[in-house]
């Protein structure tokens, strides 16, 4: 079964006495641990379709089956439930809290979770987490400590805490320079590769949505070209082909992502020392 | 439960975050509550102060009479009967809890000669030196005169200003000798200026000397009261107009008990005849004890009159009713006053708080989407908000608390009135500060929680 499936999604605006419509019967697919890219133009609907698929919203006709359950008639309070248990969120502007440290930046979703872990874990899962992306040692940094990739990555700690099959990326690069957007964009892949972690990552860049191993295009509320590629109903066979496709494109960014993480760690502890 | 500690610590955690904020939004109520707590302890001492003074005017002062005595059908009039004795008089200073003090009081009249000036003082007073306790009456200059004095009929007295100024002019009238109905008194001590009391009368025109002085030396009746030559409680009287040179040295001639030898007291079985006073004068502890001293006063005194139960009272016990009231409905004023002044002070700061909160999440509007995007409910978003704002106004009358109390230790340091610790006040503003904090948290904590994550996102 696929993580993600919408049937005929639509979302009209009320705008005074005008009815705009923006998503006009969208429906996709999007299976466990793929990696896809949402592209289109502004105002193609884009952002209204990343903000049904989060959780964020509720769509005004359709289905959304999220992990199984419907999820497009629940109300604001159920939503943030689901939001919290099964989808990470990554921001363009990080997002970050001001003048909070690290680990409490990580640790903060887990005020709102019901699953209980004690003070201790949750610490102890954000310092791990911290680690996994690369800022093990900058737990009781603020956030005007540190650069804008390592504020994003602490950011993308914070989206796994709860352990989230869905991982949500809304122009994850849009603020950083070329050189820390690959990087980023190599964490999203090992994520998705070591983990099985879907990612749906929201661009309008090209090259950022090469990194995905699927490319979801979306064109006047309509999504023009990719919604059910590589998931059907048919199964695994063609899922583990996705993946195989997935992992003969991986090769290249992965190769240059660890390049560029292992030299920033080696110049953070030039600039310390 | 994990959730709401959770909360609690995300709350905190906000206001360290934004210290400086937070400290000066505690200052509109640290102010309310500080200025609560000190008008309380201040009005407290402007009370007590206001009760001493209205209390010098004879506010809490009971004085007792005797009942009427009739004969033959014939009233005597109030006070005519001679039943209260000095004996009395101790018995309520002892058994009456309510009651602070009480003095025996003889009254006399009579011309008084000093050098080539007389004068005929208003008020002729025997009585002890407690009377000036009770009437609370310093002495300006001098002193009192003793228990001592009292027990030997010492020949010594008190006088008030006018007597002052029409006897001595600018004279130091300390050891002089007036003569009051041919005996010597020496002045020992002056009254302060008291006034004119309630109905116009001269106070200070008052002569206060030993009851026993007053009564064996100077009325010349050594056996009953000034106004009771005929009552049924005396027997017989001396002839009182003259003094005889006997009567200046009562100890060896008249005793205060009269003695009987034992055969006598045998044979004649009779009540002992004891010495009686005018009336006696008490004052209650406080005002507000009156009542209850009243109470102690009547039983002690039936009891030692061996009244019965269906018997009425020999006795009368006047209160100052009047004054009272007047003592009721100032410090009624000065409370009231003082919890408007206190009320306008905690609204301006629960204004104050509401105002900060509000500028704080629409600052913080960012930071409410990611919460709610990460799964934040609005009831989170709003307890948060809430427990900031009740913790800023707890913190906050905690230290208005502190603050109050030491501008009234201040003021007692400085102005020496006596304030006093107020309990219920320190209880009320905890748990007004708490009730400002929900009341004008709530709104801006409501707002907060119910923005739209995508909005709250999306704000620059």
């Amino acid at each position: 079964m696929d993580l993600i499936r919408l049937n005929n999604i639509t979302k009209t605006y009320h705008v005074g006495e005008m009815d705009v419509p923006v998503l006009k019967g969208v429906s996709l697919g999007i299976g466990r641990g793929d990696f896809v890219a949402l592209t289109g133009a502004s105002g193609s609907g884009k952002s209204t379709l990343m903000n049904i698929l989060g959780c964020l919203d509720r769509p005004t006709s359709g289905e959304y089956w999220l992990d199984g359950e419907e999820v497009s008639r629940l109300s604001t309070d159920q939503r943030a439930s689901v939001r919290n248990r099964k989808i990470g969120f990554v921001f363009q502007n990080f997002n970050l809290l001001p003048r909070t440290s690290a680990i409490d930046q990580v640790t903060m979703p887990l005020t709102y979770t019901h699953a209980h872990l004690s003070e201790k874990e949750g610490r102890e899962r954000a310092k791990a987490l911290l680690d996994r992306v690369g800022l093990g040692d900058r737990g009781h940094h603020q956030p005007s400590q540190l650069s804008g990739g390592q504020q994003q990555r602490v950011a993308i700690a914070r989206a796994l805490i709860n352990s989230p099959p869905l991982l949500f990326a809304d122009e994850p690069t849009g603020n950083l320079d070329s050189k820390t957007s690959r990087e980023v964009l190599a964490m999203f892949r090992r994520l998705n590769e070591e983990e099985r972690i879907t990612i749906i990552l929201v661009t309008h860049d090209a090259n950022v949505a090469n990194t995905a191993k699927r490319n979801v295009r979306m064109v006047d509320g309509l999504i023009e070209s990719g919604a059910f590629d590589g998931v059907t109903d048919r199964g695994d066979t063609t899922r583990s082909g996705a993946g195989a496709s997935g992992a003969t494109a991986a090769p290249a960014p992965l190769v240059t992502g660890t390049a560029g993480t292992a030299g920033t760690a080696a110049n953070a502890e030039v600039t310390s020392s | 439960m994990k959730t709401v500690v959770r909360t609690f610590q995300t709350s905190l955690r906000a206001l360290r975050r934004n210290i400086m904020r937070s400290a000066l939004t505690c200052v509109g109520i640290i102010i309310g509550i500080g200025a609560v707590i000190a008008m309380m302890e201040i009005g407290n001492g402007i009370s007590t102060l206001n009760q001493r003074a209205i209390a010098s005017l004879g506010a809490n002062n009971l004085v007792i009479f005797p009942g009427q005595a009739a004969s033959g059908g014939v009233s005597w009039g109030a006070g005519s009967s001679m039943n209260l004795t000095p004996q009395d008089c101790e018995a309520i200073l002892r058994e009456c809890t309510a009651v602070r003090a009480a003095a025996p009081e003889v009254r006399s009249g009579g011309q008084i000669v000093y050098g080539n000036k007389n004068w005929v003082p208003m008020q002729i007073t025997g009585s002890t030196a407690d009377y000036l306790d009770v009437r609370q009456w310093p002495v300006d200059e001098g002193a009192v005169f003793t228990e001592q004095d009292v027990r030997n009929s010492g020949k010594v007295c008190v006088i008030g200003q006018t007597i002052r100024r029409e006897m001595f002019g600018d004279e130091n009238p300390i050891g002089k000798e007036i003569r009051l109905a041919n005996v010597s008194l020496k002045v020992v001590g002056v009254l302060t200026r008291k006034g004119a009391n309630m109905w116009g009368g001269d106070q200070d025109d008052v002569i206060i000397a030993p009851w026993t002085t007053i009564k064996y030396r100077v009325s010349g009746n050594n056996r009953s009261g000034s106004g009771g030559g005929g009552s049924s409680a005396s027997s017989g009287s001396s002839s009182g107009g003259v003094n005889t040179l006997n009567n200046l040295y009562p100890n060896s001639g008249v005793k205060l008990y009269p003695q009987q030898s034992e055969t006598q007291a045998a044979n004649y079985p009779q009540p002992v005849r004891f010495t009686n006073v005018n009336s006696i004068t008490t004052a209650a502890t406080t005002a507000e004890e009156v009542p209850l001293a009243i109470k102690q006063i009547t039983q002690v005194l039936r009891e030692r009159h061996r009244l019965g139960d269906g018997e009425p009272d020999d006795f009368q016990v006047r209160d100052m009713t009047e004054m009272m009231n007047t003592l009721a409905s100032t410090t009624q004023l000065i409370s009231t006053l003082l919890l408007i002044v206190a009320g306008i002070s905690l609204v301006v700061g629960g204004v104050g708080i509401m105002n900060i909160m509000l500028v704080s999440v629409t600052e913080r509007t960012r930071e409410i989407g990611l919460r709610m995007a990460v799964g934040a409910h609005g009831k989170h978003i709003l307890m948060q908000f809430l427990v900031e704002a009740i913790v800023l106004c707890l913190a906050g009358g905690i230290i208005g608390i502190s603050l109050g109390r030491g501008v009234s230790l201040l003021v007692r340091q400085l102005l020496k009135w006596p304030t006093a610790v107020s309990v219920p006040a320190i209880v009320a503003s905890v748990v007004v500060s708490a009730t400002v904090g929900i009341v004008f948290g709530f709104y801006p904590a409501w707002k907060a929680s119910r923005l739209d994550p995508i909005e709250a996102l999306r704000y620059e």
